[in-house]
């Protein structure tokens, strides 16, 4: 009883702290779910056609086309056709596809998409950040304006792939039909090094110096030094405490008989286009 | 100081040291980092756009010399958002974050209105060089806004680790770390209306 005079403020304290995590909880849930609204098809192959516009032997000649190009640079080029936008903007769904099937390998991110919504008229190009020095925007423009573009005002959504396919890839593998067509004068300014390199960077720097300013306590071993009072050594083993590498996994793809995507990344680099 | 005392006290702050990272101390600065590298992201994109309107100018200048009250307010909407110095400590400002914002916001409108007044010059809509800037320029607002929404995804992380709890406690007594600003969702309203079903 003796403490009911000091409890209700306190109390009072707890509920605005709580009441102010449970608001950021809810409000990073909120970000969060919003960032999902899209239902993705699954990444069955390099070629997902979910909205049935393309004929079998059309698939068939752009998975074969896609791998062969994927095995020889690695570089992962997906084409997709959705159903449906769901009213969102194609930039955005294809960015949040692009992540969601992690095109490209995760060093390089060298992941391509190129993505139809047909209800919507719709064609992106998305571009992983490795890709965007060649696969440039305004070639990526050319590439839906031009090759795939009025094979689609035409009817023929396997042609335009196909077309568009083609392009891409002969971009790619250093083709510079493409870039004349754009006659681009101004080379595009490069993104900076990733943020990840250079933290990772920071991060051996310091063990590096961390381990230089402890290297005189410590004997060859690798045990820690340890001067008793009258004057003799003794050696404390030190465990796995300190620096190393901890796990740098999460590099996916590769191997096996199916396909998945390698982890790319991409921030929006690319061209959208209709017909 | 001997080495004895100089060892006692490095395993000292071990044992102190490693429970208060198992519990969560590191989270604060881990988070601050990554939301310091999108904040980086979001600039580079802002100075692509910066580095892409001289040309722009310069091209749209030798076909539309009509338009050159929207071309002066493209400059000046240039000038005035890259003399805003901003840093890694921007984003904890909020006055200094909305004059960055504003100013960015200002150049995407004057921006958007040189390309629609291009519209109305057939010679230039059809000039290669005008084409291929105008599809940078596409991709790199596009850029902007990836790299924004990436930067907000960051904060909402990091703000809540710090006004949570135990990543309160360490915010205030340990970091001093303080809230971070976020990109509002202005310039996509401000923009042109867009066809949409």
């Amino acid at each position: 009883m003796t403490t009911t005079s000091v409890a209700p403020g306190r109390r009072r304290g707890f509920g605005v702290a709580a009441f102010v995590a449970a608001l950021g909880l809810a409000l990073s849930l909120a970000f969060a779910a919003l960032a999902q609204t899209y239902d993705f098809p699954a990444l069955t192959g390099r070629v997902v056609d979910a909205a049935n516009i393309l004929t079998p032997a059309a698939r068939e000649r752009l998975e074969n086309k896609l791998k062969a190009h994927e095995d020889k640079t690695s570089d992962q080029i997906v084409v997709a056709t959705i159903p449906s936008l769901k009213g969102g903007a194609v930039e955005d769904y294809a960015n949040a596809l692009f992540r969601h099937w992690k095109l490209g390998q995760a060093k390089t991110n060298n992941g391509v998409l190129l993505l139809v919504a047909p209800s919507e008229r719709k064609i992106r190009v998305e571009v992983g950040y490795g890709l965007e020095g060649t696969l440039t925007d305004a070639v990526s423009k050319m590439i839906i304006q031009a090759a795939i573009a009025p094979k689609f005002k035409a009817g023929d959504f396997s042609g335009g792939m196909e077309a568009g396919a083609d392009a891409i890839v002969s971009t790619l593998e250093g083709d510079g039909e493409w870039q004349d067509r754009v006659k681009m004068r101004n080379p595009e300014p490069t993104d900076g090094y990733d943020p990840m390199v250079i933290f990772l960077i920071i991060l051996v720097i310091f063990i590096v110096i961390s381990i230089m300013s402890n290297r005189n306590r410590r004997p060859p071993g690798g045990g820690m030094m340890h001067r008793q009072r009258n004057g003799g050594w003794i050696a404390i083993p030190t465990g796995n405490w300190g620096g190393g590498g901890g796990s740098f996994g999460g590099f996916g793809g590769g191997g096996g008989g199916g396909f998945s995507g390698g982890g790319g990344s991409s921030g929006g680099g690319g061209a959208s286009g209709d017909w | 100081m001997t080495l004895t005392r100089r060892l006692t006290r490095f395993l000292i702050v071990l044992a102190v040291a490693t429970p208060m990272a198992a519990c969560g101390v590191n989270n604060v600065p881990t988070l601050e980092e990554a939301t310091k590298a999108r904040w980086a992201d979001v600039q580079n994109q802002y100075q692509r756009r910066a580095d892409l309107i001289p040309n722009l100018v310069e091209t749209v200048k030798g076909y539309a010399k009509q338009e050159q009250e929207t071309l002066t307010k493209v400059i000046e909407a240039r000038a005035k958002a890259t003399s805003i110095k901003v840093d890694a400590s921007t984003i904890a400002d909020p006055a200094k974050f909305k004059e960055f914002q504003d100013a960015q916001n200002q150049l995407s409108g004057v921006l958007g209105r040189l390309i629609a007044v291009s519209e109305a010059y057939p010679d230039l809509k059809s000039n290669a060089n005008f084409l291929a800037l105008q599809s940078q320029l596409e991709g790199t607002e596009n850029r902007i806004a990836v790299s924004r929404r990436d930067y907000n995804q960051s904060v909402q992380v990091y703000n809540t680790e710090v006004r949570t709890f135990p990543g309160v406690l360490w915010a205030k007594l340990f970091w001093g770390a303080k809230a971070m600003e976020t990109f509002s969702a202005a310039p996509e309203a401000q923009k042109a209306p867009e066809v949409k079903f």
